[in-house]
């Protein structure tokens, strides 16, 4: 290829978006790579810990916008203590020392201080969106920066965060001259807002898009809001308590039916579920609808609403749908292809869906794709069911409230039932499994899931046989998350090389012993092999060191880190 | 782990699968799943510093993961539970506790050692939360749940219970007594299914307050009839108090023969009231949505016993 110029090569490789694809245009000859990472400017960094700032700024002079993810998923459920790191600081301090053009900054499961929004805001001229998913560690303060110095800010995101809220004033510091302002999101926030600033500040915003309130918001101020901004796409409501005979109600109703434009709808984070049929106007035209946050809608008022969601493509929803309820869905949005229905009771151990829900949907939407559900129990029968009525799957996530339970009606195990899943969706990259499970699952995932890229394990299997037949079957996995299974040094060591493959493996309460990681991490340097010690007496095993009670392991280019705590040791 | 009993990660292994801690042990839990009694029990447990599924061997059967089961444990084992307070819980944690308590077995899953006590979690909000939630400690990280989302979810349900407290009136919501944490979005004038096995209301004629029983604890009908003799019969708490009628067990001998001045039926999916015993013990569980203690003398035609007994065929009640 030395006879096309640098030139037409980097137009063309403009027209490869996906950071995969690129990172294949980069293996292809040495000058591939040297035109594809001088004019990369979208970076995708899935783990924090692999490379350092440095040397990415160095491989992609031309960065712009940058994706970074920290902790480890589990860390999602409190398996991973405070401080265990993923701190954003030192990457906004590289970027701003090397005079990195930064636009645009998505993290997730990041710590993120106040220091470093400030710093954020105030190094990159051309600063547009930032988006943080699952990140913890700053407040409102941090905000009010951003809002402050960005002058040409187009996307604030705030999404699942845990934010210290200071109360209110952060909106008002968008200046007057802020118009620019495509996507704000700030449903996360607990605290108050002044709404004379939000209605302001959403008045001068004429591209404004996506605005999701939070709570703080009533209904007056979305009534005001909505009517200054019927080019809406993406709506969150926040509180949506009124009374239905009231004024501002009827107001709102004309608010909302010049709402043409709106796609997707999320919110309700307090609602008066009577006030619903206000929306039943735009429910026609909705892809997505999230009421995931809404346990206040129920019963045949969520029916009423999602009759009325006949293009619905993502549907987010609690299980006091129900299964009845999921037959209205299956009835109604034929175009469904993701579903997620969690657990609005989730420690009491009462999902009020079984598999019948399950089976309904996938009978009455064969375009779905992604499943995320959280149910109280299921059958072999209705996984086959699934299976063969769904073929699609690209997500499967199944999590059975009690872990362990077996097949409801036969009382065996489910691995039947996700064999089936495995072997008729071919498509599948990611599958979290749950319920009474043994080495036998971890077979067929092994020959069928040939796709499979992320793999969620939790009290499953027998022996480390289940492990070895999912590291030696899945050519393609990524990431492997493993808890509470009785898998040890067997399956730990069977197959090191293959770790350098993955992203990461997390393995905890498990079987796998010091010794075994210390053997781990001293053949495969290229790993950093995290231990998390916690204060407990430790089990001794058959190698005479103890049991190890949390590992994370992954693949790095710059060895062990230096902001680990106390608690982590990397062998 | 299931019906709200979660784990006990009992400091000082107050809840163990043998019948002797060693005190030096660190939080463990505690594991028998009621329906996985069919499953072969390992005779043998290994009791050392902190429980371990089968120590350091590797090849385990599929009796590994339940090889910490010592027996089932009764309310017996659980004493501080059933005076346990459920901070910040709705007030209807008598139910929820007093169930635990009577539960023949202690529902959770066991992983090898697990710091289930949020104090290896250096005060993060959530697992104070799941503390909150049901009074005892949990499986660290199950069920998968961000915890921002659990957060949000007890936030909005004590937001609203207080809104209910000011009878906001939401039509929908009945004035369940046993309303759960996220704001009785179960009960709901629809018939909302709840999860139809866990927990399920028990009324007793007579008796004005309701109770809750955990079906999954129990794998037949005798456990569960036992259970509730001693709810309604023989326990002392307030709930069963039963006005003038004192019911001693001459009364109540056993819910399931027919002979007793009580008898046991249930509703089911369709509606309609059922004498508990006649069908298989799973498929019961799979169509029972609550149950009630009926005075046999209400109890029409419910099956052929009471023919003998009344002498005269009637039609079922409605």
């Amino acid at each position: 290829m030395n006879y096309f110029p640098d030139e037409v090569l980097e137009h063309v490789f403009d027209f490869v978006t996906s950071h995969r694809d690129r990172n294949s245009l980069s293996q292809v000859c040495k000058s591939w790579y040297r035109i594809e990472s001088s004019s990369r400017q979208k970076v995708f960094i899935g783990n924090c810990y692999a490379i350092s700032p440095e040397r990415v700024i160095e491989r992609f002079p031309g960065l712009k916008s940058i994706t970074l993810k920290g902790k480890p998923h589990f860390a999602d459920f409190n398996l991973v203590p405070n401080d265990w790191g993923g701190f954003v600081y030192p990457w906004i301090e590289a970027f701003a020392r090397n005079r990195v053009g930064l636009e645009e900054l998505q993290l997730k499961r990041m710590v993120v201080s106040d220091e470093s929004l400030e710093l954020l805001s105030r190094c990159f001229p051309n600063f547009k969106s930032l988006v943080l998913v699952s990140c913890e560690g700053f407040t409102t303060d941090g905000l009010a920066a951003i809002a402050a110095n960005c002058r040409f800010l187009r996307e604030l995101d705030l999404q699942e965060n845990e934010v210290e809220d200071h109360r209110g004033h952060w909106l008002g510091c968008f200046p007057d001259s802020c118009t620019s302002l495509t996507s704000l999101n700030f449903a996360c926030l607990k605290g108050d807002i002044n709404l004379g600033v939000l209605e302001r500040l959403v008045a001068r915003s004429p591209n404004l898009r996506s605005l999701r309130l939070n709570r703080a918001v009533p209904l007056d101020t979305l009534q005001k809001i909505l009517m200054q901004s019927p080019q809406l796409l993406d709506l969150g409501v926040g509180s949506y308590v009124n009374d239905p005979d009231s004024e501002i109600y009827s107001k709102l109703v004309t608010a909302i039916q010049k709402c043409e434009s709106v796609r997707s709808l999320s919110g309700f984070l307090d609602v008066a579920p009577h006030c619903l049929p206000a929306f039943h106007s735009i429910c026609p035209n909705l892809t997505s609808l999230n009421l995931s946050y809404a346990p206040g809608i129920h019963g045949s008022e969520l029916t009423k609403l999602i009759h009325h969601c006949r293009k619905l493509q993502r549907l987010w929803i609690l299980d006091c749908i129900g299964d009845k309820g999921l037959e209205v869905v299956a009835s109604t949005c034929k175009d469904l292809q993701e579903l997620r229905v969690f657990p609005s009771d989730p420690y009491v151990g009462n999902a009020a869906v079984t598999e019948e829900g399950l089976v309904a949907i996938s009978s009455g939407c064969p375009k779905l794709n992604s499943i995320l559900y959280f149910c109280q129990q299921m059958t072999n029968a209705a996984l086959i069911t699934v299976a063969k009525n769904c073929p699609n799957f690209t997500r499967f996530r199944l999590c059975i409230l009690d872990p362990t339970k077996p097949d409801a009606v036969t009382m065996q195990p489910l691995d039947e039932g996700f064999g089936a899943i495995v072997h008729s969706c071919r498509g599948l990259r990611r599958l979290s499994l749950s319920g009474l499970l043994t080495d036998q699952v971890f077979l067929y995932i092994g020959m069928y899931a040939e796709q499979l890229e992320m793999l969620s394990i939790a009290f499953a299997g027998d022996s480390d046989k289940g492990m070895q037949y999912v590291l030696n079957g899945c050519k393609k996995l990524r990431k492997l998350e493993i808890m509470d299974c009785p898998f040890g040094n067997g399956a730990l060591l069977m197959d090191v090389g293959k770790y350098e493959t993955m992203r990461s493996l997390w393995m905890s309460s498990c079987e796998v012993t010091l010794g075994g990681c210390k053997t781990l991490a001293k053949l495969m340097p290229r790993l950093n092999v995290e231990i998390m010690n916690e204060n407990e007496l430790a089990d001794f095993s058959a190698d005479h060191t103890p049991k190890v009670n949390k590992m994370y392991l992954y693949r790095t280019l710059v060895g062990r880190r230096k902001d680990a705590p106390e608690y982590v040791c990397t062998l | 782990m299931e019906g709200g009993l979660g784990l006990l990660g009992v400091s000082g292994g107050g809840c163990s699968g043998a019948s002797t801690n060693e005190s030096t042990v660190s939080k463990v839990e505690v594991v028998v799943d009621a329906e996985a009694s069919s499953y072969p029990i390992e005779a043998e447990l290994e009791l050392g510093l902190g429980l371990s599924i089968g120590g350091g061997s590797v090849g385990k059967g599929k009796s590994s993961v339940w090889g910490e089961c010592g027996r089932i444990l009764t309310a017996k084992d659980f004493p501080s539970l059933v005076s346990q307070p459920h901070r910040g819980h709705n007030n209807n944690n008598n139910n929820n506790n007093n169930s635990n308590a009577t539960a023949s077995a202690c529902v959770a899953v066991s992983g090898t050692k697990r710091a289930a006590e949020p104090v290896s979690h250096e005060g993060e909000s959530p697992t104070s939360i799941s503390k909150l939630l049901c009074g005892s400690s949990q499986v660290v990280g199950w069920p998968p749940i961000r915890a921002y989302r659990i957060n949000s979810l007890v936030n909005q349900a004590k937001a609203s219970r207080s809104e209910e407290d000011k009878s906001f009136g939401e039509k929908d919501k009945s004035n369940d007594a046993s309303k759960k944490i996220c704001n009785g979005n179960k009960t709901n004038a629809t018939g909302n299914e709840k999860g139809h096995l866990g927990f399920v209301k028990v009324n007793m004629d007579g008796v004005p307050i309701g109770r809750k029983v955990d079906l999954n604890a129990h794998t037949s009908y005798e456990t569960l009839a036992q259970t509730l003799e001693e709810m309604f019969f023989r326990s002392t708490p307030p709930v069963s108090s039963m006005g003038g009628e004192k019911q001693q067990s001459a009364n109540l001998s056993n819910l399931l023969d027919g002979l007793s001045e009580f008898v046991l039926t249930y509703e089911d999916k369709e509606g309609d009231w059922m004498l508990v015993g006649d069908v298989p013990w799973g498929m019961f569980l799979s169509s029972v949505k609550r149950l009630r203690i009926m005075r046999t003398s209400e109890a029409n035609g419910l099956g052929p016993r009471f023919q003998d007994r009344n002498g005269i065929q009637i039609s079922k009640p409605v």
